[in-house]
């Protein structure tokens, strides 16, 4: 009997040696979740969700009532909502609340950012058990509302909340880039417009609409500022250029590839157009859409889900410009550019969920049912309408209150506002001929790297700098530094090497073997005592 | 003889003292500096050099600081200008630095972008300009980014998204909470304008933050801001006086 005290109190000792080791570097080891037979309803839970939005008063009441419904469903659950505008904040604040273990329970997010919160221990929970759960998964038997199945769901986007061969991201809304064209303009200086347009003649016209009187004001607008072209997301341009010319942007595993023949060839095109005063960014000139409505642009590519935006007849159209600078013209949705029509590939985006890891199971589980809430028809339906937004689910998508809705595009300039349903539709339209990028640990800054080899080779031009083998070597240079795409290590998603372990770490740990070692030889030096005393 | 020394001992004293005291002139320029009239009319895209003196800031965000400055001529907006946390916390209300970057032109602010800068000896916090009567003027525009008063606004009602008239909204359209930008309209001789309280540059924590919300419709009030501009005048109101 002593001797089993004994070697359990040594035991004990051991296990005290080593629970401090857990803390030694980096944050304390969340344990993995596991998944709970039952959700204990005889218990309150308390959960924070950060959700973002596109400063959009519709959307921020759906999320209210969201949260309004699903505490009517579960009572014992209280959602504290915290509204976001910005992705890039939200990315921020978890950031900054990983190290401190307070993130919220639920969150909007960006695939790229949540494999930065991978780099934690066990911060993200991985939604695969969850996703088919037959109590409470997708559709689950004691789910209490009706919540699609994991075969209602578009297959495209759910694939693209995957990481490390891992579902963490929930897909929530989606949206791609459209490009909004005064057809009124284009008419006007003698062309047509095709269904899918390529970027040769999007610049060739654009290039058109530069000619000007003898007073500088533009021929085809008669107005003192014409910006032809203006892209808002120079991120998307350079990205999906690089794609449709199935050119190098990054592996699997991160390995940065950009850097190649056609990314000079893109920046070639970039430098000529500017140059012309065709082609101008968000970044440099503002958004497309106020030059857009006021006549001083022609083509527009934003995101559809920016769509009310767009246009003269545009619910918020007349927003952020002078009533008495509104244009009237006539606006078509088409496809961004293409360089091969017949394949054409345009990048998928948008809003996905994460759901984060708690020392409570049970506190998981009410934030994934809160999760798994928001897939519901009325949040789906109901959100995709706010703006150029396609829902994630074909059970919210076949539904025949949202073909209605998609039906009725152009009977009104609110709600049936055509540019939007246009906008939907042509994601609906094109699922299969999306793409995302690889997702690992500093692929959002390579994303940044990208837009901004455009954004400095614009600004370069718009300073009459010359351009020319040393620009693009320094510019190269430049990005790397600025973007650390020297420091992202190929296959480092999820868990990133954290460098050399601290001096005191060291140290520690170097204690920690040594006793280890006397306990080994102590632990056998009973065993053998013990045996001789049995033989003798 | 004697007072005649006296009175030199004294001349000298007070010129001493003088010279101690010596405040910096905003409106003296080093080598290479532009005027402020010289940066107006310099072109869009062009290098510049400038001096100027922080008067308030904006934000700071992954190694950029947004500033709103001034010397004693005109005022200069200083859009993510590259510097440190630790960089940014130095560069407080009034301290005097050099600027070369590039001007540039966003939704109408005129700003420097991509600059480098050093801080200089110096020291000067602008008083506000009485800009009131220009409300609704061309001649406003020549105050941009200036620090400026407002005195006499009343307040006017905002629409909320349940239809309710309010004093104030969370965001432009009323989708925000506390902590989001507020909007708010206030009218002089008729004309309703709507300002801004940016959150970045004052939070929720701050008195104006706190004195907007306490806004209701029908107060005259005096207000204090910078002069932003996008797509006409949007000011960043920095203090507010319920008269």
């Amino acid at each position: 009997m002593r001797k089993t005290v004994r070697r359990i109190l040594l035991m004990i000792v051991t296990l005290s040696l080593l629970m401090p080791l857990s803390g030694c570097h980096g944050q304390r080891q969340m344990a993995d979740f596991v998944m709970p037979e039952a959700f204990d309803t005889s218990r309150n839970y308390e959960i924070v969700f950060w959700a973002k939005n596109d400063t959009n008063k519709y959307q921020t009441a759906i999320y209210n009532k969201a949260v309004s419904d699903f505490e009517a469903l579960y009572p014992n659950v209280k959602v504290n909502i915290r509204l976001y505008t910005d992705y890039s904040r939200i990315y921020n604040d978890v950031i900054t609340n990983l190290a401190t273990g307070t993130t919220p329970n639920v969150c909007i997010t960006y695939p790229d950012h949540v494999a930065t919160y991978l780099t934690g221990n066990n911060t993200v929970v991985p939604l695969d058990e969850l996703y088919v759960n037959e109590d409470y998964g997708l559709a689950g038997r004691q789910v209490r509302f009706d919540s699609p199945s994991l075969d209602q769901m578009v297959s495209k986007f759910l694939e693209e909340g995957k990481l490390n061969g891992h579902y963490y991201c929930l897909p929530f809304m989606r949206s791609t880039e459209a490009l909004y064209i005064n057809k009124t303009y284009v008419n006007k200086l003698g062309y047509e417009i095709p269904e899918v347009m390529s970027w040769e003649q999007i610049f060739e016209i654009a290039r058109a609409a530069t000619k000007k009187d003898a007073d500088g004001n533009y021929l085809v607008n008669g107005q003192k500022i014409m910006i032809p072209f203006i892209y808002k997301s120079t991120d998307n341009m350079m990205i999906q250029m690089l794609r449709q010319l199935n050119a190098p942007y990054c592996s699997g595993e991160g390995e940065v590839q950009i850097f190649n023949d056609q990314t000079r060839q893109i920046l070639e095109m970039v430098r000529e157009n500017v140059q012309a005063g065709a082609l101008s960014t968000f970044k440099i000139s503002s958004y497309p859409a106020n030059f857009l409505n006021a006549g001083q642009c022609i083509f527009a590519i934003d995101s559809t889900a920016g769509a009310t935006w767009m246009g003269p007849d545009a619910p918020l159209g007349h927003q952020d410009i002078a009533e008495e600078n509104l244009v009237d013209f006539e606006m078509v949705v088409r496809m961004i550019p293409q360089f091969d029509a017949e394949h054409p590939a345009m990048i998928s985006q948008g809003p996905s969920i994460c759901v984060f890891n708690k020392a409570d199971p049970q506190e998981v589980l009410a934030s994934w049912l809160f999760a798994q809430y928001l897939l519901t028809n009325d949040i789906q339906i109901g959100y995709s309408q706010t703006e150029g937004y396609s829902p994630v689910t074909l059970k919210a998508q076949q539904d025949p209150a949202y073909q209605q809705y998609l039906s009725l595009g152009g009977s009104d300039n609110e709600e049936h506002y055509h540019g939007k349903i246009d906008a939907v539709k042509l994601l609906i339209a094109n699922t299969e001929n999306t793409f995302v990028t690889p997702v690992f640990n500093g692929s959002a800054s390579l994303r940044e790297a990208a837009g901004a080899l455009i954004e400095e080779t614009a600004k370069a031009v718009n300073r009459k700098q010359t351009i020319d083998e040393d620009f693009y070597k320094k510019l190269y240079g430049n990005v790397t530094s600025l973007y650390h795409l020297d420091q992202i290590q190929a296959g480092t998603s999820g868990k990133a090497d954290l460098g050399p372990l601290p001096k005191t770490a060291v140290a520690l740990l170097g204690g920690l073997s040594v006793v280890w070692l006397f306990l080994a030889a102590y632990y056998l030096n009973d065993i053998r005592k013990e045996r001789l005393k049995k033989n003798g | 003889m004697k007072k005649l020394f006296v009175l030199m001992l004294s001349l000298l004293m007070v010129l001493s003292f003088a010279g101690c005291g010596q405040k910096d002139d905003p409106k003296k320029k080093g080598e290479g500096v532009m005027t402020h009239e010289q940066y107006v009319a310099a072109e869009l895209n062009s290098e510049v050099t400038i001096e100027t003196y922080i008067q308030a800031k904006q934000s700071w965000w992954q190694d950029k600081g947004t500033f709103y400055t001034q010397d004693a001529d005109g005022a200069y907006f200083l859009y993510e200008m590259p510097c440190s946390e630790e960089e940014y916390n130095k560069l407080t209300e009034g301290t005097k630095i050099k600027v070369t970057g590039f001007k540039a032109e966003w939704s109408g602010q005129v700003e420097i972008i991509d600059a480098k800068w050093e801080i200089e000896e110096g020291n000067y916090v602008a008083k506000p300009v009485d800009v009131t009567s220009l409300l609704g003027t061309e001649n406003l525009i020549s105050h941009m980014t200036e620090k400026v008063t407002f005195k006499g606004m009343k307040v006017e009602a905002s629409t909320d998204p349940n239809g309710n008239e309010v004093a104030f909204l969370y965001n432009w359209d009323g989708s925000g909470e506390p902590g989001s930008d507020l909007y708010f309209n206030v009218s002089s001789n008729g004309v309703t304008y709507q300002f801004t309280v940016e959150s970045y540059l004052c939070g929720k924590d701050t008195a104006v933050y706190k004195a907007v919300e306490g806004l209701q419709i029908g107060q005259t009030v005096d207000l204090e801001g910078f002069l932003y501009w996008y797509n006409g005048p949007n000011p960043h109101i920095t203090a507010v006086t319920v008269k």
